[in-house]
Parts: structure tokens; sequence; C-alpha cells
């Protein structure tokens, strides 16, 4: 059984040997099992490609424009909404309720998922209602926020602060109970107080499940907003696009399809340049 | 069983037993270790070293002991990964939970005594594994503690390395005096650096040897070739065989 030799002087002439049969493989190159890094901009590709076979489709008559807006003449239409300055107003408010929402919604969660991660009390007063929470839909709470908080700001705002805390809470907390065992019985042993603990190990230890709750977060709080700017509202990009159906302007409402991917990407990556320069210990995969 | 005993002694542990479910790991072991000891506590895999020495750490809050269990306060435990946090730099990690007004600069001195002064503002993650491993030494030893545990520090390091960081240990340990219990599956790494020998077989303290060897040992010491082949015969294994 010649596999079982492993002396290093060996080994070399056993690679040899081995990739003789294989033309493919470079001698003594491992097989990468990882992908490499991707370049700066690659992640556009797919999206990109979408665009291309999307206007194409449109251009060769394929897609009616009442099915669906070319993505040019979509194109168009937003950059003429926001040149007469009718698409602004609308974005700013939209904003405002998702960012609220999300502020909300990004602090809360961490609140309590440090109570329910790092206490028992916290878990056992906080977990199960945030999961009941999670099986709740959103938009099913509508009606009972409405009675308690009316049909106003604070509504929308409270439900993109309910919709946002799910999943910062659920992957923060498990974040945080996921901690290295060995970690912490060095904590033990170099005779850490319990603040230094949070602060020195269990919170960095938690951050890369903090962030994967961050990214689903940050495109979460605008999800709601379509049917949410349904109500009593006459601002937002929810609000524009239901108008849009109504009217049958299939351009207004790519426009707003195209506002959501934009804030989407953009926040995505806002947030992916601050996990890379807060997780900079990390040598990612394929670096 | 040989007992210890003496006024001036570092660890002192009686009737200390420890069981998984059904299963029984340690039994009632009593143990005196006098101050500036270096302790090698040796077995076979599952023989419950690692538990002794967790018990010893305080980390097992399930191992009962019935009566008394001292050991001093300041114990520093070296474990087999050398548990180096991956998002500080080498020097932060050092310093973790340090409280002495020149922990920087004492933190860099023992770095520089380690061979790693060029290494405290790097992630821990671009050291080889001998370089993590005395970094943790460093961490330890920083502590002046009067009691160090290390659980098979060098298991994991390749055999070149593991010779210098033989040398490097006792000449760190000779400095402060320490009393030391390492636990090692080694026979010739238990005779190199301890003063004692103390063999662990079925949860129980199955041999106590002194090593009374001059240092630097040499493998080639007659006293040396008998005790190791009296260790290795109480594993099993005969001498002549390798």
């Amino acid at each position: 059984m010649t596999d079982f030799i492993s002396y290093p002087y060996l080994s070399g002439r056993l690679e040899k040997t081995q990739s003789a049969g294989d033309q493919q493989s470079e001698v003594g190159k491992a097989v990468r099992l990882t992908p490499r890094q991707l370049p700066t901009g690659a992640r556009l590709i797919g999206p990109l490609l979408v665009l291309i076979v999307w206007e194409a489709a449109s251009r060769l008559g394929i897609l009616s424009p009442y099915t669906l807006t070319a993505p040019s003449a979509a194109g168009v239409a937003g950059y003429g909404m926001l040149a007469d300055g009718t698409l602004l107003p609308h974005l700013l408010a939209s904003a405002g309720r998702a960012y609220a929402g999300l502020f909300l919604g990004v602090t809360v969660g961490i609140i309590l998922a440090l109570l329910s991660g790092l206490t028992r009390s916290g878990e056992a007063l906080i977990d199960g209602v945030v999961q009941i929470k999670r099986a709740v839909p959103t938009l099913a709470l509508v009606p009972l926020v409405i009675i308690w908080l009316g049909i106003g700001e604070a509504m929308k705002i409270f439900l993109i602060f309910t919709a946002v805390l799910v999943p910062v809470y659920i992957n923060t907390h498990a974040a945080l109970r996921g901690i290295d065992i060995g970690h912490v019985e060095l904590a033990r042993t170099l005779g850490l107080t319990r603040g230094e603990f949070i602060r020195k190990v269990a919170l960095p230890g938690a951050l890369p499940g903090f962030f994967v709750s961050l990214r689903l977060a940050v495109t979460l709080c605008w999800t709601a907003l379509v049917v949410l700017e349904l109500i009593n509202t006459q601002t937002g990009i929810g609000y524009l696009m239901n108008r849009a159906r109504d009217w049958g302007q299939t351009d207004v409402i790519v426009v707003g399809i195209f506002i959501y991917a934009i804030f989407g990407l953009v926040s995505d990556t806002v947030v992916r340049l601050i996990e890379s320069r807060a997780l900079a210990y990390r040598r990612a995969l394929g670096a | 069983m040989n007992v210890h005993t003496s006024s001036f002694s570092s660890v002192s542990l009686r009737n200390l037993s420890r069981g998984f479910g059904d299963k029984t790991i340690l039994k009632d072991i009593t143990l005196e270790i006098p101050k500036g000891q270096f302790v090698a506590l040796l077995g076979e895999s599952g023989s419950g070293k690692t538990t002794l020495l967790r018990a010893l750490a305080g980390l097992d809050d399930d191992a009962v002991t019935e009566g008394e269990f001292r050991r001093p306060a300041n114990t520093s435990v070296l474990f087999q990964d050398a548990r180096l946090l991956p998002w500080m730099s080498v020097i932060d990690n050092l310093t973790l939970g340090l409280r002495r007004a020149d922990a920087k600069a004492a933190a860099l001195a023992m770095l520089e005594a380690v061979g790693l002064g060029d290494k405290a503002n790097v992630w821990p993650s671009t050291l080889s594994g001998g370089q993590k491993q005395r970094a943790a030494l460093a961490r330890s030893l920083l502590r002046r503690p009067e009691l160090l545990l290390a659980d098979e520090p060098f298991g994991a390091l390749d055999a070149l390395t593991r010779i210098r960081m033989h040398g490097l240990l006792f000449h760190l340990v000779e400095q402060n005096k320490p009393t030391v219990v390492l636990v090692t599956h080694d026979v010739d790494e238990a005779l190199l650096l301890s003063d004692r020998i103390l063999v662990l077989k079925d949860g129980r303290i199955a041999e106590d040897h002194q090593v009374d060897l001059p240092h630097p040992r040499s493998l080639g010491h007659l006293a040396f070739i008998e005790l190791r082949r009296m260790l290795l015969a109480s594993f099993g294994v005969e001498h002549n065989l390798i």
C-alpha cells in the first residue's frame, strides 16, 4: 500500500506518478476548491446581462411596452421625472421612512439580541416573543397597527421597524450563542470581567453574524414600503408605482423597480465595504 | 501511591472525581505539588489527563472534590491550540485582561523573549503554528503565574519546532520558577523538562516518578534511558522494538 507512505522525500515522486495519468493537472499543484476572489465590479455582470436580454427582447418586439417597458425607455422616463422635479420628493419620502425604520430596527434588534444572547432572563423574556413575531407576516399586523398608531408616518415606520428587527435579532443572537467555547474558556482563565468579556470577546465574535443581518436589513426596509405607501399618503415610490398601475404607466412602474434595485445594490455595497474594514482580520476565502 | 506532602505545596487536591454520564474519567485523585515543581502528567489518550488539568484550571464546573482543593489564584493556562483571538493584534492578545500599569511594555519585552518582537502588531492569522504557540506562551508567562497549566501545548507542532519550544519553555520557566503541570503523551518531552512524572491510567495516578537528572538533559544519559524504558514499558511499549 504505497498510498500510506507519507515521507516528504517520497511525496514528490508520488505526485508525479499520480498526475501522469491525468494530463490536465499541473505537477505539484493542488486542486483549487474555492473560487478566486472576484475583481471589483464583476458582481454587476449578472444584472447587466439581464438588462441586455430585456432590452433586446423589447427591441425585437418580443416584449410589448404594455406588458413591460424596455429598460432604456424606463431610464428616459426616470430621467425626465428627475429633471422636472417630480421624482425627488417621492424618493426622499420613501428613503426617510425606510431608513428611519432601518435605524430603529437595527438598534432595537441589537439590544434585544444582546439581552437575550448574554443573559438567561433576557432569553426567557425576549426570544419567544421575537420567534412569534417572526411567524406573523408584517402585513398581517397592518390593521392592528393602524388602530394603534393611526394611518400616518408613525404606522409606516413602526411596521418597517418590526420587519427589520427580526433578521437583525435572529442573526446577531445566533452569532452570540455560537461563540467559540474555547474563547470563553480563555476569557475565564485570563480573569476577564463580564464587561471585558462582552466587549473584547463576545461582541467581536458576533460581528460577522451581525453583518449578515445588516445586509438583509438594508434591503428588507424597502420591501414593506410598496404596500404601506398605499395607505393614506401621496408621497413615496410605492405610491408612485400604484398610481402608475391605475394609469397603465408601465414605464413608471419599472422606474420604481429600478430605484429599489439601485438602492438595494448600493446599500449592500456600503455594508460590504464597512464589513471588510471591520473584519479585516479575516483572510477572506480566495484572497 | 506516593503522596508528597509539603507545607510549601502549591497545589493540593484530595479525592477529585469526575464522570461523564455513567463513565468515570477521574477517580479519587489526590495530589500535592510543591512550589516550583515541574510536573509532567503522562498518559495515553482517554486516560483523563486533560480532564484533570481542566479541573485544576477551574474550568470544570462539574468536577467533584470531596476533600480540599487549593491552588494559587494566579494561574495561567496554556492550551493545545494557541487560542489567540483573531480580531486582536498579537500584542492586544497578550495584554488582554492584564491589570498592570506597564502591560504594554511588559508584553513587548515578553514578545521579544519568545522571538516575536517584530510581530506585535500583526493579526494572529498571519503567524505560523509555532509562532502562535510562542505568543500563547508569552501571554501565559506575562501574568507571572504561580501555577502554569499546559495542556499538550506542543502536540500540534512539528518535531523541530517542538524541540525549540522545549528549550524556550524551560528557559522561561527557570526565570520565574512557577509551579508547572504539563500534560503530555510524549515520554521524551516529560523526561526532558520535568522534575516529576505522574502516569495517569484509567482515571488514577498509577505511577509517580522523581526525575533527578541534571539540566541540560541528554537523551543519551544512562539514567534517562533507564527511566524512558520503564515509562514506555508501563504503556506496553517494548523499548527494543524501535
